[in-house]
């Protein structure tokens, strides 16, 4: 469904290419996840598909097909009916991407204010509804909370309300998982493996954390400096890693936690 | 990180000029400034400015008077910054009570904008003395000094560099004066070029309303109420004092914008 | 409530600092009021006898006490110079600078706002070093001689108004806000730039953060992201700065007040301190201190409002 065809991006502000010609492919209802240490360029690939590359500060080409529509050099307007519609992207950081001055319910409705015509109550049922399903306890209060009225998991949850609320085809996760303590890590990722189940919505997953990815992919590609280096099934990768930079990353996790997560 | 900044630049040249016109105003004027005559004129090549209604040489006068303006001006930021800039690193460094009871006082003292608190202070020390004037804006002064360093002196007394100053046995006074002082620069200089130009318009507004400079040391402010009884036949008196006291705070203030904009604020 | 209830606390013991300041300072020199009324060329017994009947022979708490119980009850003593009671005196005076003041307020408000965010919008563009150039330049000119341009402009010359003929509030109230507009169009021009300056820098701050980067992921076009999101967050520093501003508009009136000869506040200030006539000067500055700092509380309990975490005791 989504394809990235030979993708490079360099900011003006840099000398190496952030993604020097990444070829990327994300299959309906799959959970892809994208590997490597910061700065690796796997941030800026899934914020090229996102659209959010600043554009007048960088050069960039390649192509990006969603359902064969190249996304990457659309204009802005043409963008825009595709962010938040058929893409959803939940960050990092919930309590800094949410706005502090707006309530959680707002908040979740606004991909629908933006994209659909729709009468206030249905809004309000359809972000009621998201919240249900990212499984926060008491949705009618949530709803009236203001974000630093929620800890930072359920937070987190409501993001991926906000981003679910509209049925995208496809869910960008920027290390949504990086700034939470691992008990709620993995009631997140079971979240998310639930929801794909569920709706089948295909997910990229980012992380540095290869464990955690082992956890939730169905596949994933590792990128270093810029460049794909490794790319198949999960088990597959793990167990025969061709790439000395995977090995290296798959050597890094801790013992105990390879064995015991193994499926 | 060092762009070339062309508010720096520009406001240094202008301020350059300016300061020339001023620091040869105290030495040489084209004509003498109070000396009248019967020919009132407008702009022309002998009176850059004209003359007014008693034919005195208004780019003379203005000389003179931006050079009283100035020197008040820059007494009283010195006076303000230098005692507000030890209190704030006082009372920032060491804290406790004393740096209690002062920052309550100076929250009183924000409640009073700043002429009215010059205008009190004047009228409790006697309206019309140069002396007066440069005392109750220096005053005036030190609060808003005083609050910009104690954040920054707050700010630096745990760094890493301050305690092994301190662990090295260097002394209060050292590390306060070598260690965080010139640190504290970066947020000291703009703080100056903006309390020149509140000094340059409160002393011009005092001046204008009578109870700051009176003659014979008139400075731009009186000149300006001058002017204003004579706008109707020499409106160029006041054109030329005003546009004396906009070239004053505009060069000022866009060193003040240069300053700001190297330390990366306000891009 | 609660935070609004503290905040108004907190006012109130700020005008008592404020009016015991003011009150200590002119009682260092007040002592020379009986002096002042007697002239000279008196017997000290005369002295001493006025000194008592106007109960400067009381201590210094005392003495406050008494005063500040008068300012409430609107008994604000005697005016030396012209011989009246200082309360008839100014009280006209009050509301015309209330006016004054106020008027310039809405007029920076409703101006700088929008400028604001036209120049954070076209930050970065090829003209933004030139806009910065002209912000500086209009900080630069000082509201008198705005006013002195302005009187002459658009009074003397097209008789839009009659500087030095004020209509009274009460007879015709839109006369007299047309003449104080140009006053107060003078006073608002430096401080419309600086809080332009300040919105600008702001919103291009705001814009860095990361729940903007979350209102573009979802679609939200240019004009959502900035009057949704960033205006909203940019509010609070704004309405403290504004606040900030009153204390700037009342010190530019009491010169601009003279400049287009308006009856105000400032007027009867500036003569009164030529005069010595500290009673005059002491009541109008406690006046003008407390509209300061009303000012800023308003703007405490307004930015409560605005941003909930501000909103202590909440249901967190």
């Amino acid at each position: 469904m989504l394809e990235i065809r030979d993708l490079h991006v360099k900011f003006h502000s840099r000398d190496r290419e952030a993604v020097a010609g990444v070829s990327l492919t994300i299959r309906d209802g799959e959970i892809l996840g994208l590997v490597g240490e910061s700065g690796s360029g796997k941030s800026v690939t899934a914020m090229s598909v996102a659209g959010l590359l600043p554009r007048s500060r960088c050069d960039y080409s390649g192509q990006i097909l969603l359902d064969g529509r190249e996304l990457l050099h659309i204009p802005r307007s043409e963008l825009r009916k595709i962010q938040g519609r058929e893409i959803g992207v939940v960050f990092q950081e919930p309590q800094s991407a949410m706005d502090p001055l707006m309530k959680i319910g707002p908040q979740v409705e606004e991909v629908l204010d933006i994209h659909e015509k729709l009468p206030k109550e249905e809004r309000r049922r359809l972000a009621l509804e998201a919240l249900e399903a990212v499984e926060l306890p008491d949705p009618e209060a949530v709803y009236g909370k203001y974000p630093h009225q929620l800890s930072g998991g359920m937070l987190q949850r409501a993001m991926i309300a906000a981003a679910i609320v509209i049925r995208p085809r496809l869910l960008l996760l920027d290390e949504p998982t990086t700034a939470l303590d691992v008990t709620i890590q993995a009631q997140i990722l079971e979240l998310l493996k639930k929801l794909n189940a569920g709706s089948g919505v295909s997910m990229l997953f980012i992380s540095h954390n290869l464990s955690v990815v082992r956890r939730l992919c169905g596949r994933v590609a590792v990128m270093q400096r810029g460049l794909l280096v490794e790319e198949g099934e999960t088990d597959t990768v793990f167990h025969h890693p061709r790439h000395p930079y995977t090995q290296r990353l798959i050597a890094a996790i801790p013992t105990r936690e390879r064995r015991e997560e193994a499926p | 990180m060092r762009r070339k900044n062309g508010y720096l630049t520009a406001g240094l040249i202008l301020a350059g000029l300016t300061a020339a016109l001023i620091l040869l105003g105290f030495f040489w004027t084209p004509y003498d400034p109070n000396a009248m005559s019967m020919d009132r004129t407008g702009p022309t090549l002998a009176h850059l400015m004209g003359t007014d209604n008693f034919g005195r040489d208004i780019f003379s006068r203005v000389m003179k008077g931006a050079g009283a303006t100035a020197s008040i001006a820059l007494t009283t930021v010195a006076i303000g910054a230098v005692c507000g800039t030890a209190a704030g690193a006082l009372t920032g460094y060491f804290g406790g009570i004393a740096d209690e009871i002062l920052m309550r006082i100076n929250d009183a003292l924000t409640a009073f904008p700043s002429v009215l608190l010059a205008l009190v202070v004047i009228s409790v020390l006697g309206p019309g003395k140069k002396l007066n004037v440069i005392l109750a804006l220096g005053l005036v002064f030190i609060p808003s000094f005083a609050r910009i360093t104690r954040t920054a002196f707050a700010a630096l007394r745990d760094v890493n560099y301050v305690k092994s100053a301190r662990l090295m046995g260097a002394g209060s006074g050292r590390i306060l004066l070598v260690h965080i002082l010139p640190n504290v620069m970066h947020v000291l200089l703009p703080a100056l070029t903006i309390g020149f130009n509140n000094a340059v318009l409160a002393e011009a507004s005092m001046s204008y309303l009578g109870i700051g400079v009176t003659p014979p040391d008139a400075s731009l402010g009186y000149m300006l109420s001058e002017a204003q009884g004579m706008f109707g036949i020499a409106p160029w008196y006041a054109a030329g004092t005003g546009l004396a006291v906009v070239l004053m705070v505009f060069s000022a203030g866009l060193i003040g914008e240069g300053l700001q904009r190297r330390n990366g604020e306000g891009a | 409530m609660k935070y609004a209830a503290k905040k108004i606390a907190a006012m109130l013991l700020t005008m008592v600092v404020v009016s015991l300041l003011t009150f200590t300072a002119f009682s260092l020199i007040s002592g020379d009021a009986a002096e002042i009324m007697l002239g000279t060329q008196v017997t000290p017994e005369r002295l001493a006898a006025l000194r008592s009947e106007l109960g400067l022979d009381r201590p210094l708490p005392a003495r406050y006490l008494s005063w500040l119980l008068g300012f409430f009850t609107g008994d604000l003593g005697m005016s030396l110079q012209y011989h009246q009671p200082v309360r008839e005196l100014i009280a006209p005076k009050v509301l015309v600078t209330l006016c004054l003041s106020v008027l310039c307020f809405l007029l920076i408000t409703a101006v700088s706002i929008p400028l604001g965010l036209w120049s954070a919008s076209r930050s970065g563009e090829a003209l933004d070093g030139a806009r910065t150039v002209v912000n500086q330049l209009c900080m630069a000119v000082p509201s008198f001689f705005t006013g002195i341009l302005l009187s002459w402009g658009f009074g003397i010359a097209l008789k839009w108004f009659m500087p030095g003929s004020f209509p009274d509030l009460g007879e015709d109230f839109f006369g007299a806000v047309k003449y104080l507009f140009f006053a107060a169009v003078a006073i608002a021009i430096p401080r419309v730039a600086m809080t332009v300056r300040m919105l600008r820098g702001t919103i291009l701050t705001e814009m860095q953060k990361d729940y903007v980067r979350t209102a573009i992921s979802r679609g939200a076009p240019r004009r959502r992201v900035l009057y949704r999101h960033v205006l909203k967050n940019s509010l609070a520093p704004v309405v403290t700065f504004l606040a900030q501003t009153m204390a700037e508009i009342v010190a530019a009136g009491i010169v601009v007040e003279q400049v287009f000869v308006i009856p105000g506040l400032g007027r009867i200030l500036v003569a009164s301190i030529s005069n010595r006539d500290y009673l005059v000067v002491q009541a109008i500055v406690v006046i003008l201190a407390f509209w300061v700092v009303l000012a800023n509380t308003a703007a405490d309990i307004i930015n409560q409002r605005i941003d909930p975490r501000l909103r202590l005791g909440g249901d967190a």
